[in-house]
């Protein structure tokens, strides 16, 4: 199944703050499962909710950004662990798209296994975005992948994501496994190249 | 020549460049635990895939299983799960898995290396983003996310955009009590967790040729801490030395393949992306005062004023303050802590525990301290034992526990309560890594927190040599 995903439009939500790590998007307890089934609601969980359950201040808990798909980060975004259960959690909790000053690379190579584009812009126009979603929850954002651009209200910004990933977003092949064992031949004549298998 | 290891184990992995621009590359080592992999058993289910290469995959279970009461069932019902699918994912697509009955089960960064399933030169991955630990022996390795563990095991390969290399040069000896713990600190705070990004590092210097395989893990395993997806030290004859004899190292053909391994080493003309220098003998014990392992300082000097900071640094160190409850200009120096925890894939090895055990015989740890002592694998265990560090430890006051992950992320029974605050030799202090939403870990070498378990606050290890 290829699905080419050349744009993401929809409202938009921020989570503002530099460095904010896995275990924060999706806190280790709840990765004792052995499906990605149950993430959704745990998104944020320890920094959403208090030890007794209730709400605390956080965006991903205001009725104006219920239904939002692109969410607006700060500095390295997904640092810390490889798991894919902090994208998965996040996807499952209706994220499609994120925009933001920089990410882990992790993170962000999980993101677009699972078709989620992790777009980079500056410091300036992501506070001008966080800013106008803020004000202006109920408005749509779109992100144009095949020009690099986001659209909202009356601007336009320019957007970066690697070549390589913007390519595989366009032609859909995000998704590398069909591509991966379409080669299997070649990867048999790697792995004869290989000395330290040769010795065993 | 002038090419760099990195550059050189990329090219002799490249199977070909992909149509989107990226590399097919071939996993040498595959490396799998029980919490990333089994929805990547399920995709191969759904699609009716086999695994590729299943001799080049190998299984242990390390983050949800307990530390004392390993009796199955075991008592958490989701940890148990997740140890029955790796056991049925395992034996039903034919993958070598190390459980506790073979005696060779730890934490998977600990096992692979003694198990000699890592060597210079190979390119090696795990669903885990600690696998940074193996470029110690000159290997390339990289944490991956669930999709790829699929496609390795479908494929045996990833696709990847290739890194630039920064050279980390660190030069001089470490003073006495400073440790490769501190080194990475060091690194971390000086180039920042969002240093590395777009890099692979090649540590050396002075600082690295003196230290054990050991040590070197230490700090590659932290690589991923500043950035950084891979990190190594060229391999050298302390490489060499360490894998003779290793279970998985052909015994045969040893001399061949050092001859490889020594191939594989960055040419003495080999050229970087970038370079950086550390005057190693000027680092001190380090310390985190935050919520990330760039928020560290020496022991002896103080938590960092917020004006002193860059600016795009205020912000975090606020929420640090915040959460910690710690305030700028304080000094870490004799704050009280609760729990004592060394093990973890970053200092749970022999080397390890023999340091601490050493700072603490035949003294007792203070009686506000709860403190364990978790052997990285189950040899590291039988080792320790043979040398009697188990009775040190215990006689000290600490908890001897089983090998696995235990209080380094809390997916098991080993958890902070409340708000208490861990001296740490583990690699993480995020907000509530450690298992309490609201715990507190303070990173360090696990000789400090042996000496800090005896004080029951943060001391210098120095004051103790």
């Amino acid at each position: 199944m290829i699905s080419k995903i050349l744009e993401v439009k929809g409202k938009a939500i921020q989570v503002r703050g530099n460095d904010i790590d896995t275990d924060e998007i999706i806190p280790a307890r709840y990765m004792r499962t052995i499906t990605f089934d149950t993430l959704g609601k745990f998104a944020f969980y320890d920094v959403r909710f208090d030890s007794n359950g209730q709400p605390k201040k956080h965006s991903f808990n205001e009725d104006k950004y219920l239904g939002a798909n692109i969410l607006l980060v700060n500095k390295n975004f997904g640092c810390g662990s490889s798991r894919e259960h902090a994208p998965q959690a996040l996807m499952r909790h209706g994220v499609k798209a994120i925009i933001g000053e920089s990410f882990a690379e992790i993170f962000a190579g999980n993101c677009q296994m699972l078709g989620i584009p992790c777009v980079t812009t500056t410091k300036e126009n992501i506070e001008k975005l966080q800013n106008y979603s803020e004000k202006n929850a109920e408005e749509k954002v779109l992100i144009n992948i095949e020009n690099s651009e986001v659209s909202f209200g009356e601007e336009k910004i320019k957007i970066s994501i690697s070549e390589e990933r913007r390519k595989s977003l366009i032609d859909g092949s995000w998704d590398t496994l069909g591509l991966l064992i379409n080669n299997l031949e070649k990867t048999k004549e790697k792995a004869k190249e290989l000395p330290y298998l040769n010795f065993l | 020549m002038k090419k760099n290891l990195f550059n050189k184990v990329w090219k002799l992995h490249e199977v070909q460049k992909l149509p989107n621009g990226e590399s097919q590359l071939f996993i040498g080592t595959h490396l799998l635990h029980e919490v990333t992999s089994p929805q990547a058993f399920s995709m191969l289910r759904e699609k009716k895939l086999k695994v590729a290469f299943p001799n080049r995959t190998f299984a242990t279970v390390d983050h949800i299983i307990p530390t004392i009461n390993r009796s199955r069932p075991f008592k958490d019902e989701l940890a148990e799960e997740m140890m029955q699918a790796i056991e049925k994912n395992t034996s039903e697509f034919g993958v070598t898995f190390f459980n506790p009955e073979t005696g060779k089960q730890g934490v998977i960064h600990v096992i692979a290396p003694e198990l000699g399933l890592i060597q210079p030169g190979m390119l090696v991955a795990c669903g885990d983003s600690h696998t940074s630990t193996h470029g110690a022996f000159g290997a390339i390795a990289f944490g991956i996310g669930t999709s790829q563990i699929r496609d390795v095991l479908a494929s045996q390969c990833i696709s990847m955009k290739k890194p630039k290399v920064k050279k980390i040069k660190v030069t001089g000896s470490l003073k006495k009590g400073v440790f490769a713990k501190d080194v990475a600190l060091k690194i971390i705070q000086e180039l920042g967790v969002k240093g590395g990004l777009g890099f692979a590092y090649e540590y050396c210097g002075q600082v690295f040729e003196e230290m054990s395989i050991e040590e070197r893990m230490t700090v590659c395993n932290m690589t991923i801490e500043g950035g950084a997806r891979a990190g190594y030290v060229n391999p050298d004859e302390k490489t060499f030395v360490y894998l003779k004899n290793r279970e998985y190292v052909p015994k045969e053909n040893f001399e061949k393949l050092v001859e490889f391994w020594k191939s594989i080493a960055s040419d003495s003309d080999a050229e970087y992306d970038d370079v950086y220098l550390i005057d190693g003998s000027a680092i001190e014990p380090m310390v985190t005062w935050g919520i990330n392992p760039g928020q560290t300082t020496s022991v002896t000097k103080k938590i960092p004023l917020i004006d002193s900071l860059p600016e795009n640094e205020r912000k975090t160190a606020l929420d640090a303050f915040d959460y910690t409850g710690f305030k700028e200009g304080e000094s870490m120096l004799g704050k009280k802590i609760d729990v004592a925890f060394i093990g973890s894939c970053t200092n749970g090895r022999i080397s390890d525990l023999r340091e601490a055990a050493n700072l603490i015989k035949g003294k007792k740890v203070s009686e506000n301290v709860r403190a364990l002592a978790v052997p990285g694998s189950q040899q590291v265990k039988k080792q320790a034992e043979e040398e009697g560090l188990d009775k040190i430890f215990e006689e000290a006051g600490f908890e001897w526990r089983d090998a696995g992950c235990s209080m380094c992320l809390a997916m098991n029974p080993d958890k902070l309560i409340g708000r208490e605050i861990c001296a740490s030799s583990s690699n993480r202090n995020f907000k509530g890594r450690q298992g309490s939403p609201t715990g507190r870990t303070i990173l360090m070498s696990p000789a400090m927190v042996a000496v800090s378990a005896i004080e029951g606050k943060i001391v210098d290890v120095r004051d103790y040599l």
